[in-house]
């Protein structure tokens, strides 16, 4: 079985979830899809020591080789991704009962875990492919799961965000799919390996340039690159709490995933001038993300908006150093990466923790919560600590490695805009973490008498442990940082070298 | 109406180019199902929207698309000209399909060979985008356990009118589903496969609810049914990578079904189109299903 590995990964979630569909019962269906889940996380990891072991995996769909049939192909940064994900993914779930059987009617939780496997698998079918046309069709099954996913929100304004993503999402696919054609058209392939081989010949051709700009501008919309991000601060407020954890640690971090292959792997921009203003293009965005988005962040007064907000500027960071253009810069985003799924992941379930309690996450309501949740809180304190960048935190070390990369090429100011940002981030953490540690609990006058009942206990255990071994992790691999800073670096390298 | 007959055009339009089962699918979907399910919608949400009090023309937009526009014009400039031979398309991987398919899959409609077995996994994906799709549908329409036998809708579709339609359907449908069945067995030598009789299937049975009703129809295929069996198609499907997994060959590799490569590679296509159908027809019953129950609870509110 230890060959099959590259395509278990994504056929356990992917059978998972018609199997799923069948339990039709709430507590199955949520023990099942974390079986699946966890097996696809184990799943993962092995492929990863695999990597590690004997470098790149290829692997063969119906025994066709690789331009005529379709082809897995395994790598050091494919196989980093598939393990952020899928782990995001089983913790996610073990901690959604509570918040499912709250937010959700009961008659359509099953459907709320077969939705979250299959939007599982189709993340991760994206990333484990080495096809142009077998992304698409992945990213359609992740994609419609998602706009199900954050529809399921018990706000009514739900249906109105999960409607403006499908319809800004629709849009990115689309152009996805446009650039893939073109591809095909110019080349007469679709597998990934092959059309960088063959996309040099014609890579004069205003064809290919234009399906550059294509799937740049899909792919953007996707990981909501600043100023196209306006679909994701709703879509994250209204989504269920656990949906948004998952999404946050997740999908943008896939779309990254496909800039950087297209970017660096199919396409090879010849000319230098071309290059360099692609890159500032970058550079631009992702500093104006940074800083508008933090700003924005500060004056929203739900707790999940601002986190969202906060999304998009960590985005940035990513972008940042993606247009570094560096090994060193890339090394930085590849890191964020995995770091931003393990804060923002925590910060998240956090959240969902105190919207268990209180039903929703305004900065009003949490004065003085964390006496009665401190374990909550104090985590919610860590992981905002990490989302600043607080040394011994995995958030000081990709902002390390992205300071260092801005220095390697004598780009100042990006240094200047990095710490701008992290202040900013100080602010709009404190914010929270002063309402909730100092200022003295509100009166609960209104009619609910039974709330002050409820809010008196702390999250329950099924929340707690997986915020904590996110929290845990934050601080575990901000000072042991070997496994995220090897990995990412010989992914990088890999990108520099093999392309 | 236009949308129906948008439909319809484009459905000509595939046949003109010679995308014989696109067609059927538009013909089917396009031109039958989905204005069915656009009329269901308007049904349940109301005719009349209000008018914004100050219509303002996005300019902004307007122009950003007509430079788009313009620039993809510019892009594709030096495409290669249609139906060209020397097109890279024609050149690459294509040339083998035509070639060799014959000898390797053994069936005379290459588009199933590329589609069911060459990219079989792009297959399965597309079945399961359709599956989520259901799932998506089903879980925003259906809200609560509703009571049973209860079908407001059937009081609508009075008994004595429509008679003259109700006769020709009565002829037509069985020919429509025989016509299904014939698509999908006989997609390995003519143009066919599980989408197109999935959605022919499909479109049988809804038209037969448009004229009997919703209670003659869940005699044969309720709610339950087709929810089960939506899943138990994709899962079909998968199961034949899984025997090929379990044989030791890769995921989908239809060579371990049978010891003659080519028959192997008929077992698979069939048992995996067969899932496909199943899907498909099941999905698009699913989705009509539940857009009827949520035109009754408009209708029980209506006359609350």
């Amino acid at each position: 079985m230890i060959s099959h590995l590259p395509i278990l990964q994504v056929i356990i979630p992917l059978l998972g979830a018609p199997a799923c569909l069948l339990l039709n019962r709430p507590n199955l269906a949520w023990l099942f899809s974390i079986l699946v889940s966890v097996l696809t996380l184990i799943t993962s990891i092995a492929l990863l020591m695999q990597v590690q072991a004997q470098g790149t995996i290829s692997y063969m769909l119906g025994g066709w080789e690789a331009p005529w049939g379709i082809e897995y192909r395994i790598d050091f940064i494919n196989a980093f991704v598939l393990v952020i994900v899928s782990a995001l993914g089983a913790i996610t779930l073990i901690a959604a009962k509570d918040g499912i059987s709250k937010e959700i009617a009961e008659p359509k939780q099953p459907l709320f875990y077969v939705s979250f496997l299959l939007c599982l698998a189709g993340l991760l079918g994206i990333t484990a492919t080495g096809d142009a046309f077998n992304i698409f069709v992945f990213l359609e099954i992740s994609s419609l799961a998602t706009y199900t996913l954050i529809a399921m929100g018990d706000d009514r304004r739900a249906l109105w965000s999960s409607y403006q993503y499908l319809i800004v999402g629709t849009i990115g696919a689309t152009f996805i799919l446009i650039g893939i054609g073109l591809m095909y058209m110019m080349t007469g392939t679709l597998n990934i390996h092959d059309l960088a081989e063959r996309l040099p010949a014609v890579t004069a051709s205003n064809a290919v340039l234009a399906s550059y700009a294509f799937i740049l501008v899909g792919v953007a919309l996707k990981l909501a690159l600043f100023p196209l991000h306006f679909w994701l601060p709703n879509a994250y407020t209204y989504a269920p709490n656990i949906v948004t954890v998952f999404l946050a640690g997740t999908a943008t971090k896939v779309a990254i995933y496909l800039l950087i292959r297209f970017n660096f792997d199919v396409y090879e921009i010849s000319a230098p001038q071309f290059k360099y203003m692609i890159n500032m293009v970058f550079i631009t965005l992702g500093i104006m993300a940074v800083i508008i988005a933090s700003w924005t962040a500060i004056y929203q007064t739900n707790i999940k908006r601002m986190l969202a907000y906060s999304s998009v500027a960590q985005i940035g960071y990513m972008i940042l150093g993606f247009g570094l253009d560096s090994v060193s810069g890339l090394q930085a985003s590849l890191l964020h990466l995995f770091n931003h799924a393990l804060m923002k992941g925590g910060l998240f379930i956090a959240l969902t923790a105190v919207a268990l309690k209180l039903g929703k996450v305004e900065l009003d309501d949490l004065n003085g919560l964390a006496k009665k949740m401190p374990w909550t809180f104090a985590a919610f304190v860590i992981g905002g600590l990490s989302l600043i960048g607080v040394p011994l935190t995995v958030g000081f070390v990709s902002k390390w490695y992205l300071v260092v990369a801005a220095a390697e090429q004598q780009q100042w100011y990006i240094i200047g805009f990095v710490l701008l940002g992290s202040l900013l981030a100080v602010i709009y953490i404190w914010r929270v973490v002063e309402a909730a540690w100092f200022k003295p609990p509100k009166e609960l006058q209104n009619a609910a008498g039974n709330v002050t009942a409820t809010t008196s206990r702390e999250a329950p255990v099924l929340i707690l442990i997986p915020l904590w071994i996110l929290i845990l992790a934050n601080i575990y691999f901000g000072i042991d940082t070997r496994f995220p800073v090897s990995i990412s670096q010989q992914a990088a390298q890999l990108l520099f070298g093999g392309a | 109406m236009l949308f129906s007959i948008y439909g319809l055009i484009s459905a000509s339009f595939f046949m003109s180019m010679d995308a014989v089962d696109v067609a059927f699918t538009e013909a089917a979907v396009g031109a039958g199902v989905s204005p069915l399910l656009m009329l269901a919608t308007l049904a349940s949400v109301g005719r009349y929207q209000k008018k914004p009090t100050d219509p303002e023309i996005p300019k902004v937009a307007l122009l950003l698309v007509i430079i788009t526009g313009i620039l993809l014009i510019i892009g594709t400039l030096d495409m290669p000209a249609f139906g060209a031979a020397d097109a890279p398309a024609h050149q690459h991987v294509a040339p083998r399909y035509i070639k060799e398919s014959p000898e390797e899959i053994g069936i005379p409609n290459m588009v199933t060979s590329v589609l069911a077995s060459y990219r079989a996994y792009d297959t399965l994906g597309e079945v399961v985008v359709i599956f989520t799709a259901g799932i998506g549908v089903l879980s925003l329409l259906n809200f609560r356990r509703r009571r049973r036998n209860i079908h407001l809708i059937d009081d609508i579709i009075a008994i004595d009118e429509h008679k003259i339609l109700r006769i020709v359907s009565k002829i037509l449908i069985p020919p429509i589903l025989i016509f299904g069945l014939y698509v999908q067995f006989h997609g390995d030598f003519g143009p066919g496969g599980g989408f197109q009789a999935g959605v022919i299937f499909a479109a049988a049975i809804i038209l037969y609810v448009l004229f009997f009703g919703v209670k003659y129809a869940h005699q044969v295929v309720n709610q339950t049914f087709v929810r089960v069996f939506s899943a138990i198609g994709v899962l079909l499907y998968g199961s034949v990578g899984v025997v090929s997994l379990l044989n030791g060959k890769n995921f989908l590799d239809y060579h371990v079904l049978a010891e003659n490569p080519t028959t192997a590679q008929h077992i698979g296509i069939l048992v995996i189109e067969l899932g496909v159908g199943i899907t498909v027809a099941c999905v698009m019953i699913l989705i009509f299903f539940s857009f009827i129950e949520n035109i009754e609870k408009v209708i029980q509110e209506l006359r609350k």
